[in-house]
């Protein structure tokens, strides 16, 4: 299926379904899951269309049915009821026929949680720890640590009637102090935990979530082609504060990113960025 | 059946309620207590329903302005608690004991001192959970699934939140093994087990699922009471304990907990279709068979909500197929119904519009649950408004549709008055429009990307939220007509026949409007 045409077939779904007969108005709010940055990201996004349209099948198929017999089986246009109530070929029929679309559904499924659960082999790992209520980044070869937390105008906005439009923010609660930079292209492997209560840390960009449970390790990994700024939250309630807590991630290309690194080190050493931000959340 | 035969020289002599305060105390009747447990649910209903009120109220549009987020947290928590365990639990309880003596041909249920107790529970419990609002740290905030190490943060109210919790299910437990009683051992001669009406099918097999589970809910919370107060470490990692183990204690009753919660829904559907259909049940054997095997695949699924904790993948691969096979009976059932409408003669009385809404709507509900089913995607779907919506539409779509569907067909028979037919389809079409303005949306917000149980979002957000708030506050007022007619068809109304619904079929419509105090005093004879 041709791209424009698979994205106006689910806008249509979709759009159709919702009732709002602002079928303009559509197109400008996000509607559906995002196609992502990541390999896995996009296979995750394939799967959760092909299961929307067998899902959209069925439907057609059942309501169909539906609505056809509520149309033509009213006592008001003179239907007389029918006495049939038993049929073991058709019972058989529809209990075997959704399971083979099941199987036929597992399969890639299968495929693509093999694929998004394989963190061997990576070429950099980053210790990521959830606080309440900020995220800590530890780049373990580099020697490269600090936290991230949410940005100072989001959190003047959202301040209870605090006075200040949200919509005059840029990248209201989604924006941080100190940005995750990843180098593009290559695989990083993530070990997510956790240093008080569970948290889980998710940008849609890169296709998955994981929760950070104090006392284990998770892993997880990504590999991002495309330089550029990817923005996520925290997805597992966490405390007051857990709407609060964003995450941003920026790609960059390796040159930049070595850069980047060396500039991180060349600060850790005068002052230490880390043992102020601790000192400041205590 | 001997107890029906010899329930006379049994009795007390006083065939008629007690007068005044005093009957609904000391009540041991089937009809008075199911009256009960209604009003109770009703009660509910309207108390988590203002708490849904505050969460959209401050979800209107981005920024903080009428709650602050702590007590957002204990919004939602409590509204979930109260929902579940006060309003729709109680609900199906309160038709279980109205109707299952009616349809079985028994005079009461089996245990009707237990039955009373089981009722007197549920006051103190939900006042004693609602007084935490006013202790210090608030109520639980942690969300209705209470997860440690977050709630083990709670403050006075933990402790008292845990009782609540054990009163519930202690209140379950006995509900359920009343229902099991009597079904098992009350029938009137005739009666076989193939034979029974869907709803008492339902019902004793969500009995078996409630005191299969509610033990392993109260073995979790007091785990999480010693480990907050008696030095244990189940579930806290610093102490060798596990707060994954937690979830998956937690989940093994939480799923078969939401069968729970939709079962006798699947009843009572099955019960009003046929009726304006004109027309016999279609595969009323496979809708038995279904709902058994939709009760035994719920003890292996659990773990589907826990798809990010990260499990080894072949455990995620299992919960992945198991869960996905859920969806065959799921459809089973809905295929059913379809054909039982199928060359009938269909009237459409607001109990038909309810039972009809609850299968468009409710397999809408089981279309995301199958999404959310494929493990690779749940890893975006999780704890977003995805899975806010699939859970609304089965719940409230599915649970509550069925609910009010079953109070406007039985109405008449309980209260020997028929209610005002058009406010009814009123009701039915408000609710149904402005749920879905509601609900719908909040299936886009998720997969744009909103988490759940957040009380402030990023502006992207805003227009769909907004939409949904709107469709709240107008589902929320107009469940007032609802109250509006359910208590104006109690206190009078047209005469309702013994029948009610000319397709009526079943013990129940035997008996007159009002039924008489005692159901069956002779056992009826069932061909
Ligand atoms: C076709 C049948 C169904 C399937 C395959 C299904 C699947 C799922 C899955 C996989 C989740 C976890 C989503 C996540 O947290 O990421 C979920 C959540 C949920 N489902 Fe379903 N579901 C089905 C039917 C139902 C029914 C009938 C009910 C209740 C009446 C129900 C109530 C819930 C609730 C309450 C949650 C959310 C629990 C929470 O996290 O707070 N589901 N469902
Ligand atoms: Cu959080
Ligand atoms: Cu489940």
């Amino acid at each position: 299926m041709s791209q424009n045409k698979s994205v106006w077939l689910h806008r249509a779904l979709l759009g159709g379904a919702m009732l709002l007969g602002a079928g303009g108005a559509v197109a400008e709010y996000g509607l559906n899951m995002t196609q992502g940055v990541t390999e896995v990201s996009g296979e995750v996004y394939r799967l959760h269309m092909l299961i929307f349209y067998i899902c959209c099948a069925i439907a057609v198929v059942v309501f169909g049915a539906m609505f056809y017999s509520i149309w033509k089986h009213r006592k008001s246009v003179g239907a007389q009821a029918a006495n049939f109530h038993e049929s073991t070929t058709v019972e058989i029929i529809w209990t075997i026929v959704p399971f083979a679309i099941l199987i036929s559904m597992a399969i890639p499924a299968t495929k693509a949680l093999i694929n998004l659960e394989d963190t061997s082999d990576p070429d950099m790992t980053i210790k990521v720890t959830g606080y309440q209520w900020m995220w800590h980044y530890d780049y373990a070869d580099e020697g490269v640590s600090f936290f991230s937390r949410l940005d100072e105008k989001s959190n003047a906005a959202r301040q209870m009637n605090s006075g200040i439009d949200p919509a005059s923010v840029e990248d209201y609660l989604l924006n941080v102090d100190n940005r995750l930079v990843l180098p593009a292209g290559k695989k990083v492997r993530f070990l997510i935990t956790a240093n008080d209560v569970i948290h889980s840390w998710w940008v849609p960009s890169l296709g998955w979530k994981k929760d950070a449970i104090p006392g284990y390790i998770n892993e997880a990994w990504t590999k991002v082609e495309q330089p550029g700024v990817y923005r996520g939250q925290c997805a597992e309630l966490c405390g007051k504060d857990h709407g609060f807590m964003p995450i941003v991630v920026e790609v960059m290309e390796q040159g930049a990113y070595d850069a980047w690194v060396a500039a991180q080190k060349a600060t850790a050493q005068n002052d230490s960025p880390v043992a102020t931000v601790v000192a400041a959340a205590n | 059946m001997s107890e029906a035969t010899t329930h006379d020289a049994h009795d007390h002599h006083d065939h008629g309620p007690a007068k005044g305060l005093m009957r609904w105390v000391t009540t041991t009747n089937h009809k008075d207590i199911g009256t009960l447990y209604l009003l109770f649910s009703l009660l509910m209903f309207f108390i988590g329903g203002a708490m849904a009120m505050v969460i959209r109220a401050e979800l209107f549009e981005p920024g903080m302005q009428v709650v602050n987020p702590h007590f957002f947290n204990q919004m939602t928590t409590n509204h979930a608690l109260i929902m579940i365990f006060g309003a729709v639990m109680p609900a199906f309880v309160g038709l279980a004991n109205w109707l299952i003596p009616m349809m079985i041909g028994a005079p009461d249920m089996a245990l009707p001192r237990m039955n009373n107790w089981s009722f007197w529970i549920l006051p103190f419990a939900f006042t004693m959970m609602l007084s935490t609002i006013f202790m210090d740290g608030g109520a639980p905030a942690a969300g209705w699934t209470i997860y440690p190490p977050l709630v083990l943060q709670t403050g006075d109210a933990f402790p008292f939140m845990i009782f609540a919790i054990h009163m519930m299910g202690i209140s379950s437990v006995m509900g359920a093994i009343n229902v099991i009683a009597t079904i098992l051992n009350m029938r009137a001669p005739g009666m076989t087990l193939m034979k029974m009406p869907l709803f008492v099918w339902t019902w004793l097999i969500t009995a078996y699922l409630l005191i299969a589970v509610m033990p392993v809910l109260a073995g979790a919370v007091t785990m999480l009471l010693t480990d907050k107060y008696f030095g244990t470490s189940f579930f806290t990692a610093a102490g060798g304990g596990d707060p994954v183990m937690y979830q998956h204690i937690f989940w093994f009753f939480g799923h078969p907990e939401v069968y729970i919660l939709i079962l006798p829904a699947f009843g009572i559907v099955s019960q009003i279709i046929p009726t304006f259909a004109r027309k016999p049940l279609f595969g009323y054997s496979s809708m038995v068979y279904a709902s058994a095997s939709i009760a035994f695949l719920s003890f292996i699924v659990w773990a589907h909500h826990m798809f990010t904790v990260g499990m080894p993948v072949a455990g995620e691969l299992f919960f992945m197929y198991a869960t996905m096979l859920i969806a065959v009976p799921t459809g089973v059932k809905v295929f059913n119904w379809v054909s039982t409408m199928w060359k009938g003669s269909m009237t459409f009385e607001t109990p038909m519009l309810f039972a009809l809404g609850f299968v468009v709507l409710f397999t809408i509900g089981g279309f995301s649950g199958l999404m959310l089913a494929i493990a690779p995607s749940d890893f975006q779907y999780h704890d977003t408004y995805f899975v806010v919506a699939h859970f609304h539409y089965v719940l409230v779509t599915g649970a509550i549709f069925a609910i009010m569907g079953a109070a406007y067909y039985w109405l008449p028979k309980w209260t020997g008055h028929m209610y005002n037919e058009t406010l009814g389809k009123w009701h039915f079409w408000l609710s149904t429009i402005t749920v879905n303005i509601l609900f719908f949306p909040q299936h886009f917000l998720g997969l744009a990307g909103m988490p759940r149980r957040i009380p402030d979002y990023s502006v992207q957000f805003a227009e769909f939220n907004m939409i949904s708030s709107i469709g709240g506050f107008a589902f929320g007022l107009s469940q007032l007509l609802f109250a509006y007619i359910v208590i104006s068809t109690i206190r009078g109304g047209a005469k309702a026949t013994d029948k009610v619904w000319d397709g009526a079929e079943g013990l129940e419509w035997t008996l007159s409007s009002p039924p008489p105090y005692h159901s069956f005093s002779e056992a009826p004879e069932v061909k």
